[in-house]
């Protein structure tokens, strides 16, 4: 059996074991933040960024890229969700806008979020957008129906190869996180 | 210097002996080992033909699901922790393992672990149905309730699984006898300390995406659910940076055993010790910068599918250092080919088919089509059956005369490799055709065109369920009346078990450490 010597010999090992594990652990968790840096400076999972500002923009008249409209709807949301028109033809650097429209068919005030989603993934870090309803939840009464829009231009700089994309929007049930001022609102 | 020890069931509760430990680890894996194995004869039998026969679609899940669990952290892992209790003490001259008040601990969790995660399946909504893998959101938002039992089952093994990997490196950094320097070690007690290192690099990461995933369940995060601003994608990336390294954690025990026994049975000494000591260690290192070849059909850009791809072809190059090892050992040596040696032999040839196939689901463009196909489960199979499990089968055969002083029946050995040499490619062959021509996994019933695939794998893995039976007896008799084993069995065995210690070996050793020249 160990003696006391072997003991205090295994004691600096022991604690520098145990600092890499606890530190793996919180890596694991640090990988979070890391991941999204890294898919934010890449783009490479398609998520867009928030809001852009659209100034000094120029514009290229000699390109067309079409961008195409996607809707889905989550599991357990009574909503119906689509844009109304399923793609637009674009010159990089203009200024669009795309109506999209939302009914709560249900019986229930719902709070919606929508997460957007570019494909392909490199398309996301030129697409712009100035106005989105996804930068906000969107709280509909039983019944009520609402019109939202979505204002975006592309980069310039858009890779040559890219010449259709599309901007995905899928829409979630979040009332749950809502649930006191949902409740409050009836 | 006394042989006493405590008997009955306190024995085995508070023991801190690491060879009492060492045979519990080794018996709980077997237990496992059947109880995986037969959620595998479910499976096979569902698939033995199209159409559903035997059970529903939902258990049929719950089974893939609890049988690649099972295997992997109840059979693969505790089998070779068991063996490293039993032989590392004994492989460097050291009376016990460095800590044996957390030995004892880190194997009594174990049987908790497994009843927490076997128990799950009497619960309501049934047991885990989304996979080993776990993926998020199948295991997040659409789970059964029994997923926290899961949870928690990973937590208590990835705990048992810690302790013991510190076990091993500070045992093997402070308690080798005087004169046993680190390229002195055999090459088992290597690849065990870099397998240590491997788990407490990885297993912290498990625990990691398993507790994002209770918080995602129950306590309002949204790590995986993109409503919330999370990722389902990154909990891959999460997992696989934990899984792929668990693969070398299950596989390089066993690269240590066979480069034991490769040289005991050719009468020569391994090839090329240091070069097989580095080549384990660039593969450990490596394994952490490859995880993304399992994400490939994740929509991936371009530059990262060419930078897994290169990355993880790369590590054909030292794995391939360790099989022209294994074979330039056995060139022009004096062969015999008792068990243990056979199952090294086929665990050489093939692990490298394994090895192949691995190599071609490396390459990201021909990935898509393999992706979830059979083909993956006959490639993983082919690495883990006839890789870390007849490594493990080698080792028991090898080393249990030392163990137990007794031999087990050269003939019954014999009949057991070829049984298991015959049913492990008569099950996992056909896989890869029925995977190339397109059939997905996880599936309870597929199409009319993979019927005589299935037929013949389901074959198999019934002859591959019996075999295991034919091993159990094989062993149980050897213990009861093996023939006296001689002190060192094997004339071409080295290392300080069998040149230094007696068979069987006593419940103490080397309470005065031996002289290592
Ligand atoms: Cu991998």
């Amino acid at each position: 059996m160990a003696d006391n010597s072997e003991k205090e010999t295994n004691k600096p090992l022991l604690i520098r074991l145990v600092a890499i594990i606890g530190g793996m652990f919180l890596f694991a968790y640090a990988l979070v933040p890391l991941y999204n840096v890294f898919c934010d400076i890449t783009g490479i999972n398609g998520k867009t960024r928030g809001q852009a500002l659209y100034q000094n923009v120029e514009i290229d008249k000699q390109r067309v890229v079409t961008v195409e409209f996607l809707t889905n709807v989550n599991r357990g949301m009574p909503w119906e969700f689509r844009s109304l028109v399923k793609s637009i033809k674009v010159h990089p650097g203009e200024l669009n806008e795309v109506q999209f429209y939302a009914k709560n068919r249900s019986k229930q005030d719902i709070v919606g979020q929508t997460i957007p989603s570019v494909s392909p993934g490199e398309a996301a870090l030129y697409l712009n957008k100035t106005e989105c309803f996804c930068f906000d939840q969107q709280r509909l009464k039983a019944g009520e129906e609402v019109d939202m829009v979505v204002k975006f231009y592309l980069d310039a700089d858009l890779p040559k190869d890219i010449n259709r994309l599309t901007l995905s929007y899928q829409l979630f049930n979040v009332s749950d996180s809502f649930k006191f001022e949902v409740a409050t609102s009836k | 210097m006394s042989d006493h020890h405590p008997t009955g069931i306190k024995r085995w509760l508070f023991t801190t002996n690491h060879k009492d430990i060492g045979t519990m680890y080794l018996w709980f894996s077997f237990v496992m080992f059947l109880t995986g194995g037969a959620m595998a004869m479910v499976i096979r039998a569902e698939l033995y033909q199209p159409g559903l026969q035997f059970v529903e679609p939902a258990f049929f899940n719950q089974m893939t699901t609890m049988h690649g669990l099972i295997m992997v952290f109840g059979a693969v892992m505790p089998s070779m922790v068991g063996l490293a209790n039993w032989l590392i003490p004994m492989q460097i001259g050291a009376p016990d393992m460095a800590l044996p008040r957390m030995n004892n601990w880190s194997f009594w969790i174990l049987p908790f672990a497994f009843t927490m995660l076997l128990s799950s399946l009497f619960m309501e909504g049934g047991a885990p149905n989304f996979g080993w893998t776990f993926y998020a959101p199948l295991s997040t938002t659409y789970a059964p309730p029994s997923t926290d039992f899961f949870i928690f089952g990973v937590h208590m093994m990835g705990i048992s699984s810690i302790m013991g990997a510190i076990n091993v490196i500070v045992t093997v950094f402070n308690m080798r006898a005087p004169g046993m320097t680190l390229m002195k070690m055999p090459l088992f007690v290597w690849t065990w300390l870099i397998t240590a290192f491997l788990l407490i690099m990885v297993m912290p990461v498990l625990a990691g995406a398993v507790t994002m995933m209770l918080t995602d369940r129950h306590f309002g995060t949204s790590f995986f659910d993109a409503a919330g601003g999370g990722d389902p994608v990154m909990f891959q990336h999460i997992f696989w940076f934990f899984g792929h390294p668990e693969v070398y954690i299950m596989i390089l025990p066993a690269f240590g055993v066979v480069s034991e026994i490769i040289p005991a049975f050719s009468r020569k000494k391994l090839f090329g010790y240091s070069s097989m000591v580095y080549a384990t260690a660039s593969i450990a290192l490596l394994s952490f910068i490859v995880w993304a070849h399992h994400m490939f059909a994740t929509g991936m850009p371009v530059a990262g599918e060419l930078f897994f791809m290169i990355a993880t072809m790369l590590i054909a190059v030292p794995t391939g250092v360790k099989i022209f090892n294994w074979v330039a050992t056995m060139w022009q040596g004096s062969l015999t080919f008792e068990t243990p040696m056979l199952f090294s032999i086929s665990f050489v040839i093939l692990f490298t088919i394994g090895g192949f196939s691995g190599v071609m689901l490396a390459m990201a463009p021909v990935d898509f089509q393999y992706h979830d196909t059979y083909f993956v489960v006959a490639h993983f199979h082919y690495v883990l059956f006839p890789g870390a499990i007849f490594g493990t089968t080698a080792a028991v055969y090898f080393w249990l005369p030392k163990w137990t002083g007794k031999m087990y029946n050269e003939t019954l050995g014999k009949i057991h490799f070829w049984m298991s040499m015959v049913f492990v490619n008569l099950t996992f062959f056909p896989m890869h055709f029925s995977g190339l021509a397109g059939m997905p996994r996880r599936i309870p019933d597929y199409n009319m065109m993979f019927a005589e695939f299935n037929m013949w794998a389901s074959i198999g893995a019934f002859g591959l369920g019996l075999t295991q039976i034919f091993f159990l007896v094989t062993i149980i008799m050897a213990i009861r009346n093996g023939k006296k084993a001689e002190d060192k069995q094997w004339d071409g065995a080295t290392g300080l078990e069998w040149d230094a210690l007696p068979s069987p070996v006593p419940y103490h050793t080397f309470a005065t450490p031996p002289k290592v020249d």
